[in-house]
């Protein structure tokens, strides 16, 4: 297979929060059209990754690229300088900051660990915000409906997601009544429809049975190949991420502890006394 | 460099999708989704839909007769007319009041402010040159207003249009902050609004404390009703479209709307200019419904009354504002019998005195805060399916409905 | 503007903004521990005005001083247990919203009751002595009013800091739901709050009025605002700090209106406010707060 293009390239992040150092120093790639995985203990940091990643947070230090370009740069400043714990030697020079929805627009889509859909919100409205953003209409436009077609168009998209995702059923259910299971897929079509090139899942598979946990499995390699994506997962379903990674990034305390293919990773003693505790040591 | 394909929709999609380079696109019949069969967005069939368009009919009608009659015999029913001139002033206030909170979340409490600024510029703009130099007589009027005289839609438009402009100056400090902090935040510059109006240096602009009067009025009680319409459709359109679920988005959950791209203080910003303009709109109506205002008119207890009137009829529904602004104003009008002293078999009961009807009227309003939260219509808008569900409801059974 | 003058607006300015201060704590600590801005507060002081009133109407002062004050403070908790409680789990605007709407009540009760016609507030014996120092004339309760503030609020910050019930309050402040876990009284520990923030709105009310000397419904509506405005200069949450916002708009205040810019003393508390809130949100003495994502 030719050398795929990098899609998401972290360097040297570092994520600090007063005397916590939530994420340290952590560099890591995804590669157009792989399934990275990103797993450790409770705690380790990996949402704290996939919210600087985000935008969410403005790291410490560190810069985000994607698709080669440098989208999220920053260096410790002020007062966090004085509390700043890591290497001087690799404080990054630039400043550059987005909100999250900026990433979003440039195409890196998320989802959240602890579901957040649009409580008051149908099932179909739902995934129809997410098409907003993609939208060229100014407000007279589409408030006059001049922009008819393309509210029509991003109508049966939100739709095709829906049906997708097997919840065509419920499209006019309120988001809140769906079980569980349901609503985290919803979230997925969600953050389909804003026609990422990267797709970020945290947890996706929490609360699920295993039956659906392979469902899943077999979605999110689906979509992937529909849509032309790239994955970056956070799960603690070792079957899923055994399963369906290319290769699996583990954290413990914010560090990069080690890295590599599935098969590599359940033989690493250090992720084996990660998450079960270093063993007896007294 | 990856290019930033879009790789779903393209615009002339006639049912086929033409995702670039994929066999796939061949096999399904078409549709935006590879593998779908494309079923075209369909809204689900009404089945009511004819009964509901005939009732609507009917009631609409029904309500331009009565309004044509009284303005028939308008001197006759002068009171009940006034009473609809001023509810429909305050149907697009608690509108617009809806839209920023009840839309979009944000608490908001700047409406006297941009109401003062709507009525003011009607005002100025519209009172008579003729009389000008009476109702300015004690600070001589500014040369520029003298002869500046502009049709009352345009008047107000304006007005809308320079309360929009301060909203959105004011936006950008404000919108950053914290709900609670938000209220204050919003609620003082609604103060220095009103400060600036009633500002010496403005006197030859506002008349300081005397006012303005001489404001020509409604020339029929249509005029009003008209506008009132007009502005609760736009605000209606608008909700409707996509930018409108931007703001229900941002109401909702911050964070996730930020993560599906949406920009929150573009949104709010939004949102807050347009209910402004028509804070705006409805102040220049009352202006014109007064026919004389001064700074007093917008204190805060104006926003507090169109709080109230969206609380009650439901925040979030915008039918649910205009039944409580006709509710609340024709209920202040109804409870007026209790300023009045109240004998009974010949003994006066003390309670009635005057002021006895703003207090039963806030202890009815804090009952609807403490126990009704979701006001008449919660956050839904009226229809006709859940009126007639009132009447019809079934004892209950096994069954269904 | 010569020293004496000075030194006059001076006085007139701590002793306004120690009354400010007062009631700026009562904002700051219902703030801190149910996250609400308790729009009634303002009110409640003017009720605490008619009090007084009514009450020295009928007693000799020394008796009328305490009835006014528990009046005060059994309409402050009485508020709370109505108004606030019962919409401990609702979202916060609809809490905001009944804090509205009890201003609101209050205040048209006032006018009912009382008519919107100013009515002149008793002179408690004593109170209104005419002091001289020099060329400077003021009268007691201009000097009292500062001290009185200060004394109170150190006693307020040992209750705070070095009590059981202090503890909990704090505790309340900062997460209920594990105070409630942990076996406080959280219900309790919040009429406590109230309790407190009314009787110091009361003292406040008393200083006040006394200088003012007369009442009228809307008496409390905007010094209520101001004092919500110190509350956020000082730092939400802290009483310190609160305190320090109180004497800052009150003495700026004065000093506005001394140099004939009467009609945007209102409007610089205002500013003021928005000033801070932009610059620095949490105050001179706040604490910041973040979410989790």
């Amino acid at each position: 297979m030719a050398a795929s293009e990098n899609v998401l390239h972290v360097e040297h992040v570092t994520m600090q929060f007063g005397g916590v150092v939530a994420v340290n120093d952590l560099t890591l790639d995804v590669n157009k059209g792989e399934i990275v995985a990103l797993i450790g203990p409770n705690g380790a940091g990996k949402t704290t990754a996939f919210n600087v990643i985000t935008g969410v947070y403005q790291p410490t230090n560190g810069r985000v690229q994607f698709a080669g370009k440098t989208i999220i740069e920053n260096h410790p400043k002020g007062k966090v300088k004085k509390n700043y714990m890591g290497d001087p030697a690799l404080i990054y020079p630039g400043s550059i900051v987005k909100t999250p929805d900026k990433i979003t627009q440039l195409g890196i889509a998320r989802t959240f660990q602890n579901i957040r859909l649009f409580k008051a919100m149908t099932v179909f409205e739902n995934v129809l915000i997410a098409t907003h953003m993609r939208s060229k209409a100014d407000v007279f436009s589409a408030t006059f409906g001049v922009n008819h077609k393309e509210e029509m168009a991003n109508r049966e998209l939100a739709m095709e997601l829906i049906d997708m995702v097997g919840l065509g059923d419920a499209a006019d259910a309120m988001a809140t009544s769906l079980p569980y299971g349901k609503q985290r897929r919803l979230e997925i079509a969600r953050a389909l429809a804003t026609k990422p090139q990267l797709l970020l899942l945290d947890e996706p598979a929490a609360g699920m049975n295993p039956q659906e946990t392979d469902e899943l499995g077999e979605f999110i390699i689906k979509i992937k190949n529909d849509f032309d994506l790239t994955v970056f997962i956070i799960e603690h379903h070792m079957d899923l991420v055994m399963s369906i990674s290319d290769r699996i990034y583990v954290l413990n305390f914010g560090k990069l502890i080690a890295q590599g293919s599935p098969a590599e990773i359940q033989k690493n003693q250090m992720v084996i006394d990660a998450y079960l505790g270093a063993g007896d040591t007294n | 460099m990856i290019l930033m394909k879009n790789r779903f929709y393209s615009p002339d999609n006639a049912g086929g999708s033409k995702i670039a380079g994929r066999e796939k696109a061949a096999a399904g019949a078409g549709g935006l989704v590879p593998g779908s069969s494309g079923h075209a967005y369909q809204k689900k069939a009404d089945p009511n839909k004819k009964r509901n368009t005939i009732l609507t009919i009917i009631a609409v009608v029904a309500v331009i007769c009565l309004m044509a009659f009284y303005q028939k015999n308008s001197s006759d029913h002068s009171y009940a007319i006034s009473i609809i001139e001023r509810s429909a002033v305050y149907v697009v206030a608690a509108t617009a009041m809806n839209l920023v909170t009840g839309f979009t979340g944000l608490f908001s409490l700047g409406a006297a402010g941009f109401m003062a600024i709507g009525a003011y510029t009607t005002a100025v703009l519209t009172i008579p040159v003729a009389t000008r130099p009476s109702v300015y007589y004690m600070n001589g009027i500014a040369p520029w207003l003298e002869n500046l005289s502009l049709p009352m839609p345009v008047a107000m438009i304006l007005g809308g249009l320079i309360a929009a402009g301060f909203a959105a100056l004011i936006g950008i400090p404000v919108l950053r902050l914290k709900s609670d902090y938000l209220a204050i935040a919003t609620l003082g510059f609604s103060e220095i609004i009103r400060t600036i109006l009633a500002a010496p240096m403005m006197d030859r602009i506002t008349n300081g404390s005397y006012g303005l009067n001489n404001i020509p009025g409604f020339s029929n009680l249509f005029s009003p009703l008209i506008i009132a319409a007009i502005c609760v459709a736009v605000i209606m359109l608008l909700l409707h479209s996509s930018y409108g679920r931007a703001f229900k988005a941002v109401r909702d959950d911050e964070v996730a709307a930020e993560a599906m791209g949406i920009n929150l203080f573009r949104t709010k910003e939004l949102s807050f200019v347009i209910s402004s303009f028509f804070m705006g709109i409805s102040g220049g109506m009352l202006a014109l419904f007064m026919r004389s205002i001064d700074t007093k008119t917008f204190q805060i207890t104006m926003t507090y009354n169109i709080l109230l009137i969206v609380v009650l009829g439901g925040i979030g529904s915008i039918t649910g504002s205009i039944i409580g602004a006709f509710l609340i104003n024709g209920g202040q009008e109804w409870l007026r019998f209790l300023d009045e002293p109240l004998t009974v078999g010949g003994v006066t009961i003390p309670l009635f005195r005057p002021g006895f009807r703003m207090v039963i009227y806030s202890i009815l309003l804090m009952v609807v805060v403490l126990f009704w939260r979701r006001g008449i219509m919660g956050d839904k808008e009226f229809s006709w399916s859940r009126l007639l569900g009132l009447f019809h409801r079934k004892p209950a059974k096994g069954g269904d409905q | 503007m010569s020293l004496a003058t000075f030194v006059q607006q001076l006085l007139t300015g701590v002793s306004l903004g120690g009354a400010y201060a007062l009631i700026a704590i009562g904002y700051t600590m219902v703030y801190g521990i149910l996250r609400l801005i308790n729009f009634a507060h303002g009110d409640l002081f003017m009720m605490s005005g008619y009090f007084m009133i009514f009450a020295i109407a009928s007693m000799p002062w020394f008796i009328a001083v305490p009835v006014a004050i528990a009046g005060t403070v059994l309409l402050g908790i009485g508020i709370e247990k109505a108004a606030y409680r019962p919409l401990r789990r609702a979202p916060r605007m609809s809490v905001m919203i009944s804090a509205i709407g009890v201003s609101y009540l209050l205040e048209n009760l006032a006018t009912y009751l009382f008519t919107a016609i100013p009515m002149a507030y008793p002179e408690i014996p004593g109170l209104k002595k005419i002091l001289t120092f020099g060329p400077v004339t003021t009268s007691l309760v201009t000097i009292l009013t500062p001290i009185l503030t200060v004394v109170l609020t150190i006693l307020l910050l040992q209750l705070i800091n070095r009590t059981k019930i202090g503890m909990a309050m704090r505790a309340v402040s900062k997460d209920t739901e594990a105070s409630r876990l942990m076996g406080i009284k959280v219900d309790s520990t919040i009429s406590f709050t109230f309790f407190v923030g009314s009787l110091l709105a009361a003292v406040g009310a008393l200083l006040y009025f006394t200088d003012r000397m007369t009442v009228y419904p809307f008496s409390g509506a905007l010094p209520g605002l101001k004092c919500f405005v110190a509350a956020v200069l000082g730092g939400i949450g802290s009483i310190p700090g609160a305190v320090i916002g109180g004497f800052i708009i009150g003495i700026s205040e004065t000093f506005i209106v001394a140099f004939g810019y009467s009609t945007f003393s209102d409007a610089f508390t205002f500013m003021l406010l928005i000033i801070i809130l932009l610059v620095r949100p949490t105050g001179l003495f706040g604490e910041a707060a973040s979410d989790k994502v």
